[in-house]
């Protein structure tokens, strides 16, 4: 896809530059003229409050790094110094812990919109297939962290995470082993985490590189889901979009900050500001809010093997998605039963995130703030949860794409964009507006 | 040779990119097995301890091997149950005269064979052994596994009486120890 009109040198400099290294030209292309649709809506800035995150988490990460001692006998102390002695080092961890809290919210949201409007889709799997990759690092360097200051659940949590591998037959035992470097979670694997959530930010660095280069080639998907006809489909980046981006990035900010500064522990635990006690599991443990659904599908699943391949497989469907989804139809706003299921998936995501921070009894559900008991057990809701699940992507996602009647796309984003304003001069009135 | 086209030129290609491709798989192998514990993590292989201070009915963690080992000195009726239990009944079907030296004294690994928590001293779930407070597993007075995920009883592991309040806890017993069984 080519800018509105290509990048021309005009100065000396420039010009010898760009025969030779054509950055300014790749910035020009990429970030300047890119012509983008003009019909994006504010959930279609995630992607650049979640570079701008990665960013934040890098830079206090890095600084972090200069306190702290990744050393059994050290670590929580290390951290209880730099909340107390470093300058301004509670700000920067509060920042960190909490940035990574932000970066989860940003990312779902970027994933489900995705979701909605079918962005997943021909011609963007590759994207998409990127994306999860990247959602899946974060998983990964988020553990990570968390283990590093060395509380109790930071301890129990890497205790858990661990052993999922101990879950594969025969060799199990073995691969726990080697990935603790003793025969439980111990100082060596502490280092070595320390090691590797250093490392895994780059490593999604040069993955959002891939995920952005993925999507200019063939640009964003929009609101409507339908390709981009012309030149008068889109505007280009800059200033459009750049402003946009930016203004929804000053909203998350605040939305940010509010943590830090107000309830900057409301996302983690208490009990991991008692130091790591290899000797007792807290009573209750629970993993951080982004991975609650997932912990409660583990749960929910009566066997060890199947629980763990269970988990995992309620995020390596999504990589089928692509071809799952039998519709042609990309937005949701066309398809009025996709639509439905969509926010249906969405409630059942949450009821297993609320049920995967419940103690692991079987008593019955209570519905929070109202302190209504329902008459079913935990354990059963989060069966038919995970169930439903799975049913969603594997069963009703190809079913709804041959059985429904998807309503009229417009015929372009342009007329539909008019339309929409009450019609402009070159507006051709549409038989369906789009909303 | 019988095909013209193949040289000495090919068969050096073929020779050198094979002993390159060997060499840097070899290479990797020392990546790979630093991350397995350490010599002075193999080191810590024993642990003593005095029994004599353990009341009927009290269980007391230690750490061996930098986990955690429940000593549990049983009481008759925990022995009695634990003994009668129907074989039947066992996720991990074991006798408890398998997983004890001496019925008394019932030693396990503390860690739940799910994910790896420590079972709760304080609740001590539908079996009277232990409730571990991650995802529900529930032990006998055995140390088996009778309900939730856990796919195995507790593990027990080596150890041998040095005398009748000393126990040495650890992967290779002594032969005086052996002797004393033997």
């Amino acid at each position: 896809m080519h800018g509105t009109h290509s990048y021309k040198p005009t100065t000396g400099f420039t010009k010898w530059l760009d025969s030779r290294l054509p950055i300014i030209r790749l910035v020009d292309e990429t970030l300047m003229q890119f012509p983008t649709p003009k019909n994006l809506n504010y959930w279609f800035t995630f992607g650049g409050i979640l570079t701008f995150m990665l960013g934040v988490q890098i830079i206090s990460g890095i600084v972090l790094a200069m306190h702290y001692v990744p050393h059994e006998a050290m670590a929580f102390d290390s951290v209880e110094r730099i909340m107390r002695d470093v300058n301004y080092g509670w700000l920067l961890r509060y920042m960190h812990s909490n940035g990574a809290s932000m970066f989860f919210i940003a990312v779902y949201i970027h994933i489900f919109r995705g979701l909605y409007y079918g962005s997943y889709k021909a011609p963007r799997e590759v994207l998409w297939l990127l994306g999860i990759l990247i959602y899946v690092l974060m998983m990964a360097t988020g553990f990570l962290g968390y283990t590093l200051p060395w509380g109790q659940m930071s301890f129990w949590g890497a205790t858990v995470i661990t052993n999922f591998f101990s879950a594969i037959p025969l060799i199990g035992e073995s691969i726990t082993q080697w990935l603790w470097g003793s025969f439980a979670v111990d100082n060596a694997t502490l280092q070595r985490f320390f090691s590797l959530h250093y490392l895994l930010p780059f490593v999604i660095a040069g993955v959002v590189v891939l995920h952005i280069w993925a999507l200019h080639v063939p640009g964003n998907n929009n609101p409507l889901g339908i390709d981009v006809k012309g030149p008068a489909d889109t505007v280009p980046f800059h200033p459009y979009y750049t402003v946009k981006d930016g203004f929804a990035l000053v909203v998350f900010v605040l939305f940010f900050s509010w943590f830090i500064f107000f309830d900057p522990n409301m996302l983690g635990h208490s009990d991991n500001y008692i130091p790591a006690n290899r000797l007792v599991t807290p009573k209750h443990i629970v993993p951080e809010w982004y991975y609650l659904p997932l912990y409660a599908i583990l749960r929910a699943v009566p066997d060890k093997l199947f629980g763990v391949i269970l988990m995992f497989g309620a995020i390596f469907v999504w990589a089928f998605l692509p071809w799952l989804d039998t519709s042609r139809v990309r937005s949701a706003r066309f398809r009025p039963i996709f639509k439905q299921l969509f926010w249906i998936l969405m409630v059942v995501i949450l009821i297993l995130g609320y049920l995967g921070a419940q103690t692991a009894d079987d008593k019955n559900v209570v519905v929070p703030w109202l302190g209504l008991e329902l008459p079913i057990g935990k354990l059963l809701l989060a069966r038919l949860c995970t169930l439903y699940y799975f049913i969603h992507f594997l069963v009703l996602t190809p079913l709804v794409g041959v059985i429904e009647t998807p309503l009229p796309t417009p015929e372009s984003i342009s007329k539909a964009v008019l339309a929409k304003n009450g019609g402009g001069v070159a507006a051709v009135p549409l038989a369906k507006a789009a909303e | 040779m019988d095909n013209a086209n193949v040289t000495r030129r090919d068969f050096l290609y073929v020779a050198t990119t094979a002993v390159v491709g060997v060499g840097a798989t070899v290479s990797l192998w020392p990546f790979i097995d630093q991350m397995n514990p350490a010599a002075d993590t193999l080191a810590l292989k024993e642990v003593e301890f005095d029994l004599a201070p353990v009341v009927a009915g009290q269980i007391v963690t230690i750490e061996w091997q930098k986990k955690p080992v429940f000593i549990r000195r049983r009481t008759a009726e925990e022995i009695q149950a634990a003994e009668q239990t129907p074989l039947s009944e066992l996720k991990d079907p074991q006798t408890d005269q398998a997983r004890v030296q001496k019925p008394e004294w019932l030693i396990l690994v503390a860690t739940c064979t799910h994910l790896g928590c420590v079972p709760s001293n304080q609740l001590k779930g539908d079996y009277g052994g232990w409730l571990c407070p991650c995802h529900g597993s529930h032990y006998d007075t055995s140390g088996r596994i009778r309900k939730g995920p856990a796919p195995q009883n507790l593990a027990v592991p080596p150890y041998a009486f040095l005398s009748d309040t000393k126990v040495l806890i650890g992967a290779a017993p002594k032969p005086a120890a052996q002797a004393n069984h033997g």
